[in-house]
């Protein structure tokens, strides 16, 4: 019993690990990008930027994941857009992520005090710049460990794109379960134990990034 | 240096009354500016301020304040805590807009432009190009805290006058080495005294070159033994002549020193202005001599 799953079950389900991983780094990299546009756009000087910004962010926060999972993935095909499972599982994953990110963008970006914008334009940088070399390597640090929980929900979030069938983990394993019903109880245990060291070492790499950028201004 | 204050007498500029209330062009003067320079036959105001007024919601915190600097002109502006003197530096360093009324500098419109013959209020480019005349120090340095010293200095030459890095350090240096600094281009901010760091925030903005520049209160938040040191080299600066300094201040002795006139303002108005030698030793408001009444007791007292 205890060979079967050590020597069969658990390889198989570390063989979705790198399907995880890379479901995780371009949920990551999307949503950082989207966190960004839309935590940008949402501090626009122009009303109607921020209004559809904040309108968007809304509507990805107030309806699931899993809804909007199936939605690209099922639904979007019948409008004549076909996407393979792993961008569809990317794109839900990133904008979902991306719309909580948002408001990390936003609100370290307002955390940094109004006199270091004023002392930018009393040097004439202009509104790129300002952003781009004063406040946003500012709010850099205060995004780092908020930033680190939600790519720990994200990571977490890479379960559900079991429901479309991608070959990840979770995925994984709940075929195994078919064959060894009887083993359920360490099965699940392992999963456990698989997406807690995953999560770790996403948290270790978050560390390691805040120690670096703290030792930057001292 | 010496520049006839008479010339220059508050309001004496104003040649048509303001009706205020609507914010842009329709009360605007239409006369260019270069018109107005020649016909009173005198310099033309590096800055020139007219009818602003300023609110913050109800509050209305400059009333209609008339006031025109020379080129090379060194004004200091004093007056009670909460006058407005800091809300005119900031207006003239486009960090607040003013409610109406027009300032100039250097023969043109800062907060407004010409557009198909119409005054209009200024854009991004039109701000842009204005601010490269003005320059600001502030009251609490806002050094850059993420950047090196002499990255707070070469930051603005390299990305907003596109100078070459090489060039822009030397320059740098040359300014970190005039406020006696040069061998702190390493260090980080929070490393500095507070009167080191308001002398880097005085060579970050001397590198940019302004032809205006604004010191809000620069000492008054250092501690007592610091401000000698931020004074002299602002002094220094003066000696060189060529900068128009406006110099909101509570050092009494210090604007006596540099400043050409002194501009007293109260509850939003310019009271009394003169030349220092006049200002501080013939008082004629009662509300500057009660000023200075309780400068020199809160002096004597220390
Ligand atoms: N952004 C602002 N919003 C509201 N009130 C302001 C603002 N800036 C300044 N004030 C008010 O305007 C008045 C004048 O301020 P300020 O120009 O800083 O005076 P001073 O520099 O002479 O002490 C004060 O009552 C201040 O509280
Ligand atoms: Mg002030």
């Amino acid at each position: 019993m205890i060979e079967v799953y050590f020597e069969k079950i658990v390889p198989l389900m570390l063989r979705g690990v790198p399907m995880t991983v890379l479901l995780m780094l371009y949920g990551t990299l999307l949503a950082a990008v989207l966190s960004f546009v839309f935590g940008l756009a949402r501090l626009s000087r122009f009303a109607a930027v921020r209004g559809t910004a904040s309108v968007l962010v809304e509507l990805i926060r107030g309806t699931s994941l899993i809804v909007q999972l199936f939605w690209i993935y099922y639904a979007l095909p019948h409008l004549g857009v076909e996407l393979p499972k792993l961008p569809a599982a990317v794109i839900a994953i990133g904008v979902n992520y991306g719309a909580y990110g948002s408001e990390i963008v936003r609100s370290a970006i307002l955390a940094v005090p109004r006199e270091q914008r004023e002392a930018a334009i009393a040097l004439n940088f202009n509104s790129y710049q300002r952003m781009r070399h004063i406040i946003v390597p500012q709010a850099l640090p205060r995004m780092l460990p908020p930033f680190g929980n939600l790519q720990v929900e994200l990571l977490k979030g890479t379960a559900l794109a079991y429901f479309i069938g991608l070959g990840e983990v979770f995925y994984r394993t709940m075929t195994q379960l078919n064959y060894y019903l009887y083993l359920l109880v360490p099965i699940f245990t392992g999963l456990l134990v698989i997406y807690f060291a995953l999560s770790q070492l996403v948290l270790l790499l978050y560390r390691w990034a805040e120690r670096r950028l703290a030792a930057g201004r001292m | 240096m010496e520049i006839g204050f008479e010339i220059v007498e508050v309001g004496s500029v104003v040649n048509e009354p303001y009706e205020g209330g609507g914010k842009l062009s329709m009360h605007m003067h239409a006369v260019p500016l270069a018109e107005t320079a020649a016909e009173r036959g005198s310099v033309r105001p590096m800055v020139r301020f007219r009818n602003i007024r300023k609110s913050f919601g109800e509050l209305e915190v400059l009333k209609g304040v008339d006031l025109d600097i020379l080129p090379g002109e060194k004004v200091a502006v004093i007056g009670p805590s909460g006058s407005g003197k800091t809300t005119l530096g900031r207006l003239l360093m486009t960090l607040e807009e003013p409610t109406s009324g027009t300032i100039e500098v250097d023969g043109e419109y800062l907060w407004h432009m010409e557009k198909r013959g119409k005054l209009v209020r200024a854009d991004e480019k039109h701000l842009h190009r204005m601010r490269s005349k003005i320059g600001m120090v502030f009251q609490h340095f806002n050094l850059f805290p993420h950047m090196t010293i002499l990255r707070n200095v070469t930051e603005a030459p390299i990305r907003v006058l596109r100078m070459r890095r090489n060039e822009a350090e030397r320059l740098a240096l040359e300014m970190l080495d005039k406020v006696g600094l040069a061998d702190k281009r390493d260090n980080y901010p929070s490393q500095l005294s507070g009167g080191e760091k308001q002398r880097v925030a005085i060579a970050r903005a001397l590198v940019m070159k302004p032809q205006v520049m604004i010191f809000d209160e620069v000492t008054s938040a250092l501690d007592p033994e610091l401000v000698g040191e931020v004074l002299a080299v602002i002094k220094e600066i003066a000696a060189d002549g060529k900068m128009t300094m406006l110099l909101i201040t509570h050092e009494m002795e210090f604007a006596r020193d540099v400043a050409d006139r002194v501009i007293f303002i109260a509850d939003g108005r310019i009271v009394e202005q003169g030349p220092p030698s006049r200002i501080f030793t013939q008082p004629e408001s009662e509300r500057l001599q009660s000023f200075l009444g309780r400068f020199r007791a809160y002096r004597a007292g220390r």
